[in-house]
């Protein structure tokens, strides 16, 4: 079976004006189905641009990137976008949750793209958020909700659609520890429990040690790669 | 696609219901465009079909010969003040004119009528039979002038509603009383309907109608017998009106000994002329109010632009949010535009009620006859369609070419 994530000898080249940066040069990262993986580094380092690149929104100048065994490096935007909403889930620091709209409505939004009916995009939405743990909060708004609670809502919202790769970008860089932790328990049993493969981006150590595998990278290459946690083999479906 | 559809839609509906003062503000633009097109069309309607109901009071397929002016030493009279067309040129034309059905002739002055202790000053005409055929006058009660009447100069009149009511009491009966004129008896024999205003703003039913050889004889004691005001004539078809007036013209010319150097001793117009005219106005001014209504749609139109823009700034991260959950271009563009044409549709349904509403005040308040038209009130639905369409166009565009990294992080 092939690994859910393949990168080969990528590279990032932005021009800004005259200057040429290299924000990835020929990284290479294989990730299987049902990790949990943490991705360090320093601002700079090239990991901002490494998450956008594995979550579909951006693409390599060069290399190759395999996602479930297909080649996404050089897909037109539309099809990209459809590739994000089927197999990737978005969890970001800044919740970026629509405003003044529900809860459900927030976590209807991948599905709304899906064409599904309102009655299914409703079910499939509610029951996401018994999942984080936010049944009966439903028809809240952003505003009525903590800031942990916001971020649950985006979890909801990240895994509504099944996906197979759910990308966290710094998490809990907004919330207090207390919610920190409860986010990162979330995440923990939705890997654990349910399969799914999550990518963290963090530059906190102990958000980081809730992964069982600690990517660092530095200067746009992988600079350490180690498994943190000796787990059973994860659980996995298919073949 | 259609339930995505339906949540946009729905989408707009409460994105816009949550600015209602942007949206309302926005939509002014839109509603007073929509209702000024609405009104001043209705208005327009109105007062074209009262022009052509009083161009259809004149007759069928008239058309009218009035003698020229008088020049003195080269001061110039004013129309009609020439004695220049008579009784036996009417004669002649029908003869000599194939295509006029009949002709008529007047001949008329104002006058002091006298009927018990009440008097009134109005236009007497003598009249000669026909006139009242190419006219279409029809009477209220009693009956026209026989042949009789006229070959006897009977001392006969017809009064028309004005005359009517300035004579008589209310409800009382004219048919058969004696009325003076100039101190003449006369016994009235009918009454006529009511023509109302004609083209030129004159009353067409303050009058009498006296048989043309008793006015000559009897009432107008003119120095110039034979000589006539105006005359009529009529064709078959509205089509023989141009070449019958040229016939007409000929005749004349010819008759009155006018060399071709020599301009015309008398006007001809036809109805068709009269209406040409009318038309030329009305088409004029429905021009220019078009003209305004599309300016106010097009600044409208911008309005909805300009606040979509913001909007798209506003929700920069909303649209990178959307983008990243999968939105695929089509989507952000029809997301906006969709938007647009809510809120240019809801202005439209707002600037027709407006326009409407104040089609009806204006018939109301001023009395103005006013025809709103469903192809008016269609038009103006399409036109806000388009408008917001063709001005939700960039704005959307722009929304769906937003990267979705740099929306993400926008602040």
């Amino acid at each position: 079976m092939a690994a859910l994530i393949q990168c080969e000898d990528v590279w990032k080249i932005y021009r800004v004006g005259d200057m040429e940066v290299q924000a990835l040069r020929g990284l290479s990262l294989t990730i299987e189905q049902g990790e949990f993986v943490a991705i360090m580094g320093s601002s700079g380092s090239g990991k901002s641009t490494l998450m956008n690149i594995l979550g579909c929104l951006d693409q390599p100048t060069k290399g190759r990137y395999r996602l479930n065994g297909m080649e996404v490096s050089n897909l037109k935007p539309d099809q990209l976008a459809g590739i994000r909403n089927q197999q990737i889930g978005f969890v970001f620091q800044s919740f970026n949750l629509i405003p003044r709209t529900s809860a459900l409505e927030n976590a209807q939004l991948p599905l709304f793209y899906r064409g599904l009916s309102l009655k299914e995009q409703r079910a499939q939405a509610a029951s996401a958020l018994d999942r984080v743990g936010l049944k009966g909060r439903e028809h809240h708004y952003p505003t009525q909700l903590s800031g942990g609670q916001q971020q649950r809502v985006a979890i909801a919202r990240a895994l509504v659609t099944s996906p197979s790769l759910l990308l966290a970008d710094e998490p809990t860089g907004n919330l207090d520890t207390q919610s920190s932790q409860e986010i990162m328990r979330v995440l923990e049993t939705l890997n654990h429990d349910e399969g799914i493969t999550i990518i963290l981006v963090t530059h906190e150590v102990d958000v980081a040690a809730y992964a069982a595998r600690e990517i660092v990278i530095k200067d746009g290459q992988v600079l350490t790669d180690r498994v943190t946690k000796v787990r059973p083999t994860p659980s996995l479906v298919g073949g | 696609m259609s339930a995505f559809v339906w949540l946009t839609i729905l989408t707009a509906l409460r994105t816009l219901a949550r600015n209602r003062m942007r949206a309302g503000l926005t939509m002014l633009g839109i509603v007073i465009g929509v209702a000024a097109v609405i009104a001043m069309v209705s208005i327009g309607e109105g007062a074209k079909r009262a022009v052509q109901a009083q161009i259809a009071t004149m007759g069928t397929n008239v058309i009218m010969i009035f003698p020229g002016t008088t020049s003195v030493s080269g001061v110039r009279g004013s129309q009609g003040s020439a004695v220049t067309l008579t009784v036996s040129d009417a004669l002649d034309l029908k003869k000599r004119v194939p295509l006029l059905v009949d002709t008529a002739w007047l001949k008329r002055d104002v006058l002091q009528i006298v009927y018990g202790n009440r008097n009134w000053n109005t236009t007497v005409s003598g009249i000669s039979l026909s006139f009242l055929t190419i006219r279409d006058w029809s009477f209220t009660s009693g009956s026209p002038f026989s042949q009789t009447d006229v070959e006897i100069a009977a001392r006969v009149a017809l009064i028309g509603q004005t005359t009517v009511g300035n004579l008589f009491e209310p409800g009382e009966e004219p048919v058969g009383a004696v009325i003076r004129i100039k101190n003449v008896p006369f016994r009235v024999i009918g009454v006529l309907a009511s023509k109302g205003q004609s083209t030129q703003g004159t009353d067409q039913d303050d009058v009498i109608f006296i048989p043309f050889s008793t006015a000559e004889r009897k009432v107008f004691g003119t120095s110039f017998i034979g000589s006539v005001g105006a005359m009529y004539g009529s064709t078959d078809q509205a089509e023989d009106l141009p070449m019958a007036a040229e016939q007409i013209r000929e005749v004349l010319r010819a008759r009155h000994r006018l060399q071709t150097e020599q301009e015309d001793n008398f006007t001809i117009r036809t109805q068709i002329d009269i209406g040409k005219v009318q038309e030329g106005t009305s088409e004029t001014l429905t021009m220019m109010l078009f003209s305004i209504a599309s300016v106010s749609l097009l600044v409208g139109g911008i309005g909805i632009m300009n606040i979509l823009l913001v909007s798209v700034t506003e929700r920069t991260r909303e649209i990178g949010v959307r983008m990243a959950v999968g939105a695929k271009r089509r989507h952000i563009v029809m997301q906006f535009l969709i938007e647009a044409m809510t809120l240019s549709l809801v202005g439209g349904v707002l600037g027709i009620v407006l326009g409407v509403t104040g089609a009806k005040l204006t018939t109301l308040i001023a009395g103005w006859p006013t025809i709103i038209s469903g192809n008016v009130i269609l038009l103006a639905f399409f036109f806000s369609l388009v408008v917001g369409l063709f001005f939700g166009l960039y704005p959307a565009n722009k929304a769906s070419r937003l990267n979705p990294i740099e929306a993400l992080r926008y602040e």
